[in-house]
């Protein structure tokens, strides 16, 4: 039964501060960090509640992010509920231990601001970092809205520390547009959030008096088996997800999907963007539905496992799609977002047209007025019948 | 043919000063929206943050979710904290054309209008310095000219923003802004 409205407390939040609350009600053993511009305020506040005695979690103030991480790795390996943030530079400097703790099976959660990796050094918000990390093995869950980050990040542990999964997961806002945007929040009560996230059962934890090595050398004897056993939970994420969706649905009303689909169902030109930029697009289709344009978007969340399939269904037959992207992968055949898409898209009947555009890096704002730009090439480039293979906009040439 | 990606959107731009208390005011007069049950995103021109720098801030109050994540190209409302800014921008830019433009300044609402060649909506002018530094004996004027705005628009009560200030300041801090926002209030003048 959904928690009735008298015991949800609505508060104007950050992002950064929700996700601070959701950690607050999520009863960690452990929170290790360093500070990152733009994700400081989760730590400064999740700290704040450790120095007012709300919550017994240990908070470590590590002297560097690969610190951070490895402290992570060594809190879980124990059994504990654990969990870091960072961003950009910060968690590049991760890079080594966040395939240790893939690997080893650590269900941490990460979250992250997401933020521009230097150089020039850029505090803004862009996927370099998100994108950087996405062949470590993390799940990874992008949002919109403050509310989305709260709600994701509590749903984060359930997926991490369930026995089919055991992987850490990356929960990830827009650095600065999503996490100093103070937005409506409706936070659930302590008791409530403790029943849903429950107390994390681990498989076979480091004791003392059971002694065991945990990732040790493994040569060219083992090394393959434990990817393939990797590869075997991440894939098992999608169902996991549902399930644990549901359970949230029941109690909060919300659900978020793999991705969202919005007016995709009759639509000719489809865009697909993630994070606060999908919110931005709907907007944007809203818009241009009036004018008979017909518009429609797909929200990606989970980049990590990619929902392939679900994404080719929902594009249908449409003519064309609009892949927004704040990301990109120098020389590769295309940027990472669309490089998942075209390849979901590979096998439809009738494939559509794919068009990618580049926004929005070092946190070069994306008015719906860019959307529109990218629409416009679209439909020249449908009556063309050829296209760039991507494009940016909104930048000096 | 023009596009409304704001619909139901009321939006404010703020100038100001790093330091000024921007982005607080912004987030405050947000709380109290919020308090009176809109959906509503508050947030600065981000950057690292120096004192004494031009600063703004973006606000948007709707009655429904807010889902365009992008600054406020065109506002219904600009508010500037910061009288020496008036040198250097001009408030009323992007503004539209029935909006209220709101100022800390020493002039009236005709010599603004003539200044920076805005015909339409509101001009509202008030004294904050003054107001600040009479009351509080510091230069905090970022409540006394939200003050005006608020009074000038009605998007919110009053009483809710004062709630917020003393909520977020309890004591003498918070008692001392009420006089000054109430006192802002009376002598905001529109034309």
């Amino acid at each position: 039964m959904t928690i009735s409205k008298d015991k949800i407390k609505i508060e104007g939040l950050t992002g950064d501060s929700a996700i601070a609350h959701a950690l607050r009600q999520a009863n960690l053993d452990v929170l290790a960090a360093y500070p990152i511009t733009p994700q400081t305020i989760i730590v400064e506040d999740y700290q704040r509640f450790a120095a007012d005695g709300e919550i017994n979690a240990a908070v470590i103030p590590v002297e560097s992010e690969h610190s951070a991480m490895s402290a992570c790795v060594g809190a879980s390996a124990v059994g504990g509920r654990v969990a870091t943030a960072s961003a950009s530079a910060g968690l590049a400097l991760m890079w080594e231990i966040l395939y240790v703790a893939a690997s080893m099976r650590m269900p941490i959660v990460f979250t992250v601001a997401n933020r521009a990796l230097s150089g020039p050094i850029n505090i803004h918000n862009d996927h370099s970092d998100g994108m950087g990390m996405r062949d470590s093995g993390f799940i990874q869950l992008y949002c919109q809205s403050c509310q989305e980050a709260y709600d994701t990040t509590l749903m984060a542990f359930r997926l991490a520390e369930h026995h089919d999964i055991l992987l850490p997961v990356m929960v990830g806002i827009d650095g600065f547009i999503l996490s100093h945007n103070v937005e409506r929040v409706e936070m659930l009560p302590d008791d409530e959030v403790e029943k849903f996230v429950g107390v994390r059962a681990p498989v076979d934890p480091l004791d003392p008096n059971n002694p065991l090595t945990m990732g040790p050398l493994a040569l060219t004897d083992y090394y393959f088996e434990f990817k393939e056993q990797q590869d075997r939970a991440i894939n098992r994420v999608p169902k996991v997800y549902k399930e644990v969706e549901a359970e949230f649905e029941k109690i909060t009303g919300r659900k978020y999907g793999q991705f969202e689909t919005y007016k995709t169902e009759d639509a000719d030109i489809i865009i697909i963007a993630m994070s606060t930029m999908g919110g931005t697009a709907k907007v944007v289709a809203d818009v241009l539905r009036e004018k008979g344009e017909k518009v429609g978007v797909i929200r990606l969340k989970m980049f990590r496992p990619f929902p392939a399939e679900g994404i080719a269904k929902a594009v249908g037959n449409a003519k064309a799609v609009a892949i927004f992207e704040k990301a990109m992968s120098f020389g590769a055949a295309a940027h990472p977002l669309a490089m998942e898409v075209r390849t979901a898209l590979y096998e439809s009947k009738e494939r559509p047209m794919i068009l990618d555009f580049v926004v929005g890096l070092g946190g070069r704002d994306v008015p719906p007025t860019t959307f529109v730009e990218g629409i416009e090439k679209t439909k020249e480039y449908l009556k063309a019948g050829k296209a760039p293979k991507y494009e940016t906009l909104g930048v000096r040439k | 043919m023009s596009m409304d990606f704001a619909k139901g959107i009321t939006a404010f731009r703020w100038h100001g000063r790093g330091g000024q208390g921007v982005v607080t005011s912004n987030q405050m007069l947000g709380k109290a929206a919020l308090a009176e049950g809109n959906y509503i995103q508050a947030f600065p021109e981000f950057g690292p943050e120096r004192t004494g720098a031009p600063v703004r801030a973006f606000l948007r109050i709707s009655k429904e979710p807010i889902q365009v994540y992008a600054q406020v190209y065109i506002p219904d409302v600009v508010v500037c904290i910061d009288p020496t800014l008036l040198e250097v921008l001009n408030p009323a830019e992007g503004l539209k054309t029935e909006g209220t433009l709101v100022l800390n300044t020493e002039s009236d609402p005709k010599d603004i209008r003539d200044r920076f060649g805005f015909k339409g909506g509101k001009v509202v002018t008030v004294d904050a310095s003054t107001i600040a530094m009479e009351v509080m004996g510091r230069p905090f004027y970022n409540m006394p000219t939200m003050a005006a705005a608020v009074s000038a628009t009605g998007v919110v009560e009053i009483d809710t923003v004062i709630g917020e200030v003393l909520n977020r300041y309890p004591g003498k801090v918070g008692d001392l802004n009420k006089v000054a926002i109430e006192r802002a209030v009376k002598e905001a003048q529109i034309g």
